[in-house]
């Protein structure tokens, strides 16, 4: 039973995949091409009066007429007629090429890929070194040896060729041969050639095709080369054939060269079309997943309505030191919801933080939190966009100004602290080139300034042998080591404020409160703004003189930490609060349970 | 790999080929004098040891006389070499710099320059090289007569002419090298883009372009360099196709006219030289991908 409705699931797919394709404008178009082009070639020698190598002395290159409807050639030859000989010869070339291709890689492909050992080492080596070869260059040697033959040279270039079908299977069976059902038909006791026939080819199948439709057309491509460079057969037309006798008269009658050019352009663009409009066929995702899509935004914006409902719970601060570093009032950000409109992620969010306070945002992931603090520095990831409120920085608005007054104030007024500190850094540069070129860009220091400068930064923030670390690539240190070299990354140009978003939780827990501790000296050493953006309350508590509590895009409760700590009242505060695993009951010691 | 190769293809070249001489001295000629011309190519002697003497040659730099012309091989390749050489290395800066300028501001800007992006890589896929060569040679050359047509003027002999006779060749040979690395770029960029270092290299206040052009182009330049190597062994194959087209005095018409000719010795010549230049380039990619990524330097 199960292995029916396994065999049958890919042919239900299949079918409806052509059918897909050929209710797509493209799909049809490239499909309609081809057969146009392949009929061309069978039926108008059957219509024709003339033959393909009949020569008329008195209309030599006659340009279209009535009785020539393309003209004739350099030896008076209708071009009608001869164009569909060579339209036949050439497809037949290629088409030998891809056969043969086809048979080799994929049947190495299949044993390679699903029995492995040393076929697949023998296989791999072997391919590797077909694709290393540069292809027209081999196509001569071979010519030299065997004459001109296009058959020949076709059957060679099939072998070239097969490569591309060995590596499509090849990968395409090792992953497959891992799934469950492969393994469950093999238990049922499947041989292995009945579980290749039915359900690795099933897959495979498709790729094929669509690698089939490129090869083709890469196939026709060096048939046409070979024939136009006079090593195919010298009796037969080709349109390579074609091109080299209307390359010989390319000053005085070009037009000959239309013919045979228009046929290649068009049905290599025909099939690199199709291939093109299968995969995105197949890559396609299907309407039930938008569907999904749109049940889960109208959840969210359900649960945004509701929150809308509940107040914003504010506990009075006292009389605030400092004067205003940032005021964030009322921000909406959306998202393009991929339908051609907007999706809001934070709605109306205000918060603002003065010279030498710790201001904590806190929220679960998702609630915005992260967003609001990306929207300060003007670094929304794509898409994003501040759709209302207002920002200011030091008095000066930033929301809606040009990205010139963001590069000036990103790095030297407001610095960033990420959350993961590998990815952070670029893999490529060292440590020091890293945290030096920004300070050489903002600062306008030279780059001996920037070093000296680096490596008081480096000792500053507790990195044993400085000046070793700068010549170190970012996957030679630590990730502790990496969170302090971003940290003095963002201290680098004295910054009025700095925005750390989830500063720790990418680290080692003993890390963590040595990295918590590095932060607090720096803000209290420097007396700089920071906001902190965490899901943790025990960073808080730590850190934080006020709170913004966020849920669902929203801030649903504020105040000194101390208040809020006391005495929350937001069901979603307290329940972030009961969390904290320092604020819990210790656990008593593990009992084991009695045996007998 | 060389010496797999040139074996190889050395038996197979010698297995193949018929009677030689004969070819060469034309049906008149008494089976004495074939006999003579045999032993003078030194075809009476085992294969083996012919590759011997072949081989050792080689290492003196030597690769023979030419059966199909009064030259000998080493001294009509040297003189050919430099040509296609210079074809190719032109054409693979040219489709860098293309590739690397279309590929990041498809990535960076989107819309239009996308679109033109996506429509040359289909058309330079899909559309043979030689074609282009053709529509270029029509329009620019014989319509236009902007440039030559055909012919090969060396950069130290005249720049200008050398602007004239290379600039079409380099286009007709660069459109689908382009269309692949152009493409690929694309995607690496884009990649790139999103990884978390950008943001924080901005948030530092670096510009945008000195981000993209300095830290994401070196971190997506790693795959686009290997594609870089594949293309231009591409182009060696290519380049055949172009040269007889716009009749350049390179490798091309050599190779095209030694297999014409059955010339065993100009053929194994072209193949030892193309497989001396596929390893050459393989090592240089090999090294400049090390110089790029650092932790393949450390590996």
């Amino acid at each position: 039973m199960t292995t029916t409705t396994i065999v049958t699931m890919p042919v239900t797919k299949q079918e409806s995949l052509l059918k897909r394709i050929l209710t797509n404008p493209s799909g049809i178009f490239s499909v309609g091409i081809v057969l146009a082009v392949i009929l061309f070639g069978i039926i108008v020698p059957i219509l024709s009066p003339y033959q393909a190598n009949q020569p008329d002395v008195y209309a030599l290159t006659a340009m279209p007429s009535a009785k020539h409807f393309f003209g004739t050639d350099t030896a008076g030859r209708d071009i009608f007629t001869v164009l569909a000989a060579a339209t036949n010869y050439s497809l037949e070339a290629a088409a030998l090429a891809v056969i043969i291709a086809i048979a080799i890689g994929v049947v190495s492909g299949l044993i390679a890929g699903y029995f492995g050992g040393w076929f697949d080492s023998l296989a791999s080596w072997f391919s590797s070194v077909l694709m290393a070869l540069p292809g027209l260059v081999v196509l001569l040697a071979a010519a030299a040896v065997m004459g001109p033959s296009m058959w020949t040279s076709m059957e060679l270039f099939g072998v070239l060729l097969s490569p591309a079908y060995y590596r499509l299977v090849y990968t395409t069976v090792r992953g497959v041969r891992g799934e469950l059902y492969v393994d469950a038909a093999r238990v049922s006791g499947l041989g292995d050639v009945t579980i290749i026939g039915r359900h690795i080819l099933g897959v495979v199948r498709t790729p094929i095709i669509i690698q089939t439709a490129i090869i083709g057309a890469i196939a026709i491509a060096i048939q046409v080369g070979l024939a136009f460079l006079g090593l195919g057969d010298t009796s037969q037309v080709s349109w390579g054939s074609m091109l080299q006798d209307a390359f010989s008269r390319i000053y005085t009658s070009p037009q000959l060269l239309i013919w045979p050019s228009a046929f290649i352009a068009l049905i290599t663009l025909a099939l690199v079309i199709f291939a093109n409009t299968l995969r995105d066929e197949l890559e396609r995702t299907g309407p039930k997943n938008l569907r999904v899509k749109k049940d889960a935004a109208e959840i969210a914006s359900k649960r945004a309505a509701q929150m809308e409902q509940s107040p914003v719970v504010t506990h009075p601060a006292p009389e605030r030191k400092g004067e205003q570093v940032l005021r964030v009032d009322n921000v909406v950000i959306g998202y393009p919801d991929g339908q051609g409109g907007l999706r809001q992620v934070v709605h109306g969010v205000s918060l603002d933080i003065n010279r030498g306070e710790v201001v904590g945002l806190i929220g679960e992931s998702g609630s915005g939190k992260t967003q609001t603090a990306f929207s300060v520095l003007g670094l929304l990831p794509k898409g994003g966009r501040i759709l209302s409120g207002n920002i200011q920085f030091a008095g000066e608005e930033l929301v809606g100004s040009a990205a010139k007054v963001y590069d000036n104030i990103r790095g030297a007024k407001i610095a960033y602290i990420p959350q993961e500190p590998m990815s952070n850094l670029d893999p490529s540069f060292t440590i020091g080139t890293q945290l030096m070129e920004p300070m050489q860009q903002v600062l306008g220091i030279s780059k001996s300034e920037a070093r000296k400068k680096a490596i008081a930064l480096l000792t500053r923030v507790g990195i044993p042998n400085p000046e070793l670390t700068l010549k170190k690539y970012p996957h030679e240190i630590s990730g502790g080591q990496a969170q302090r070299v971003l940290i003095a990354g963002a201290v680098s140009c004295d910054p009025d404020l700095i925005i750390a978003d989830e500063p720790t939780t990418a680290l080692d827990v003993t890390v963590q409160a040595e990295v918590l501790d590095l932060l607090r000296e720096l803000q209290k050493e420097t007396n700089t703004a920071l906001l902190l953006v965490t899901h943790n309350f025990g960073v808080v508590a730590d850190l934080c003189d006020y709170i913004n509590v966020m849920q669902n895009g929203r801030i649903i409760e504020r105040g000194p930490v101390r208040d809020i700590f006391k005495n929350a009242q937001h069901p979603y505060t307290q329940s972030l609060l009961d969390s904290i695993l320092e604020g819990g009951p210790a656990r008593g010691a593990y009992e084991a349970p009695k045996g007998n | 790999m060389l010496v797999t190769v040139s074996a190889l293809a050395f038996i197979l070249l010698h297995l193949g080929a018929g009677n030689v001489a004969r070819q060469i001295l034309g049906v008149q000629a008494s089976n004495a004098d074939v006999l003579a011309k045999n032993a003078e190519l030194g075809l009476n002697k085992p294969i083996l040891e012919q590759f011997w003497l072949w081989a050792q040659n080689l290492l003196q730099g030597n690769l023979g006389a030419a059966w199909a012309s009064p030259m000998p091989v080493a001294q009509d390749l040297a003189t050919r070499l430099p040509i296609t050489l210079t074809l190719v290395t032109w054409t693979t800066l040219f489709a860098a710099v293309i590739s690397v300028l279309l590929g990041v501001t498809a990535a960076v800007r989107g819309g239009w320059v996308d679109r033109i992006v996506q429509f040359i890589g289909l058309i330079g896929f899909a559309i043979p090289g030689f074609l282009v060569a053709f529509f270029l040679v029509t329009t620019f050359a014989v319509k236009l007569h902007l440039f030559n047509a055909v012919g090969w003027i060396p950069f130290s002999q005249d720049p200008n002419g050398f602007f004239k006779s290379a600039t079409l060749p380099i286009f007709a040979l660069a459109l689908s090298s382009i269309a692949a690395l152009a493409q690929q770029i694309r995607g690496a960029v884009a990649d790139a883009l999103s990884a978390d270092y950008v943001r924080t290299l901005r948030a530092r206040g670096l510009s945008f372009n000195r981000v993209v052009y300095k830290h994401v182009l070196r971190n997506a330049g790693g795959p686009a360099l290997s594609l870089l190597g594949v293309q231009f062994v591409g182009m060696m194959g290519g380049a055949v196709i172009v040269e007889q087209i716009f009749n350049i005095p390179g490798l091309g018409p050599y190779a095209v006219h030694a297999t014409g000719s059955s010339d065993i010795p100009a053929t194994m010549g072209i193949v030892v030289l193309t497989a001396v230049i596929v390893i050459i380039v393989n090592l240089v990619i090999d090294l400049l991908s090390a110089a790029l990524n650092p932790k393949v330097r450390l590996s």
